[in-house]
């Protein structure tokens, strides 16, 4: 019933001789925000400029709006606002002067969103681009990226190394798409509690693949993590079936694992000890579970 | 509305609403016929997509405690929502294993965790006295 909004199949990358993305799908439905989690270097920006129309597919294919954004750029970008951590905006303009810049290529340019924007962030419009201090030139992109009303709404690690005031601007910005026109988003972010609240869905890639994507609250719900208490001490973590990430030692160790909780229970008890506590597991384990490094994970029995 | 997440504890952001929510029409904090914020005012507050709101607003509809009212809000319904005793049961019940768990760890006996909860109940009355009372009524 929810409307595709992107659907991108199978698709794979290659830099020289680097994979970047290897046989990703990802769909975004309409209405929804969109989570992409992973490390630096994952391929969280790669599948982004794929839907720009920035890069072409190797292999696979990438719609947007059921178009090829490199095919027909027009038609994708001009239903798009985009925000990236690089803010790539023309240095030498005034404020005022990328307002009517943006607004040249958007016949559906909302002015008083812009200015109330504008007022809110206390930009001034006179100054220039250059001389905007780093969260300054981030709300004079958010503004150029909004102000449209775009049907879809990418942001890039839009909050990378801006300040709280800022950060919710953005987040802020996000909400309103949502809430006032039932807007699609799309924001990439390695801040997790920032993800946590704001998507409905959450995709975690994970060297240029697809390690989980879900509904956020399913996702969520698949995994706990459980304190066990064993009455002998263990010096490696011990083996337990559906264990993904195991931290402790000794005779106490926590937990993040999937599956139902009686199969752990089970398991934990087969080894002489017992389930002390469990809750589901926060975005963050999940994460560390399914993308941490290789030594913390175990070997799922 | 005063609400607040708790991200770390594992509890659908959603859920957490619903459960407070709930909490506060329990006890007066909500009286009958009070109009929940609306669903863009609420999201923007607590920082959350706005279909969380929609989800946690379409449970306390299912469970009762709130009704729609066309063109209009969300509003507390009359009937003060009512949880069956064994569910109430339940909820404290996965406390007390935890607390029962943590104390039998950090070497507690039973009658010490009994004596522990009843002074930190008496402390906190000190400081703040219960929800309901402060409403003046149960």
């Amino acid at each position: 019933m929810e409307q595709t909004v992107v659907d991108v199949e199978d698709l794979s990358r290659s830099f020289a001789d680097k994979t970047a993305l290897d046989s990703v799908s990802f769909r975004a439905t309409a209405g929804r925000v969109h989570g992409l989690v992973g490390s630096n270097g994952a391929g969280k920006t790669t599948l982004i400029r794929h839907l720009l129309g920035l890069l072409s597919a190797t292999s696979g294919s990438v719609r947007v709006f059921g178009l090829d954004p490199v095919r027909n750029p027009v038609g994708v970008l001009g239903r798009v606002g985009y925000l990236s951590e690089e803010r790539e905006l023309p240095e030498w303009m005034r404020v005022d002067e990328l307002m009517a810049y943006t607004q040249a290529f958007h016949p559906t340019w909302d002015e008083s969103y812009a200015r109330e924007l504008l007022d809110t962030f206390a930009l001034d419009p006179a100054k220039r681009i250059k001389d905007l201090s780093k969260g300054m030139r981030a709300q004079a992109g958010l503004i150029a990226a909004v102000a449209h009303r775009p049907q879809l709404l990418i942001l890039d690690e839009p909050s990378s190394g801006l300040d709280a005031v800022v950060r919710r601007d953005i987040l802020d910005a996000i909400v309103r798409a949502v809430a006032d026109d039932g807007r699609t988003v799309i924001f990439s972010s390695h801040l997790l509690d920032e993800v946590e609240r704001m998507s409905d869905h959450v995709t975690l890639i994970h060297q240029g693949r697809v390690a989980l994507s879900g509904v956020l609250d399913d996702v969520r719900g698949a995994y706990q993590r459980s304190r066990i208490r064993f009455v002998e001490p263990f010096d490696e973590p011990p083996v337990l079936a559906t264990a993904l990430l195991m931290e402790g030692g000794g005779r106490t160790w926590s937990v993040v694992h999937s599956g139902s909780l009686e199969q752990f229970r089970h398991s934990v008890l087969t080894r002489g000890g017992e389930v002390v506590e469990s809750r589901d597991a926060t975005l963050e384990e999940i994460f560390l579970a399914r993308a941490g490094r290789s030594r913390a994970q175990v070997k799922a029995a | 509305m005063d609400i607040t997440l708790n991200l770390a504890d594992g509890v659908p952001i959603y859920r957490q609403i619903v459960n407070q929510v709930t909490y506060m029409v329990a006890s007066g904090l909500l009286e009958p016929g009070e109009e929940l914020p609306p669903i863009r005012t609420l999201a923007l507050q607590l920082t959350v997509t706005p279909n969380t709101i929609v989800k946690a607003y379409h449970e306390l509809e299912i469970a009762g405690v709130v009704h729609k009212r066309r063109g209009a809000g969300t509003f507390v319904s009359e009937r003060r929502p009512h949880m069956a005793l064994r569910d109430r049961r339940r909820v404290i019940d996965q406390r007390i294993d935890a607390l029962l768990a943590e104390a039998h760890q950090l070497n507690f006996t039973t009658n010490d965790i009994i004596r522990m909860v009843r002074e930190r109940k008496a402390s906190m009355d000190e400081v703040t006295p219960e929800p309901a009372e402060v409403k003046g009524k149960r």
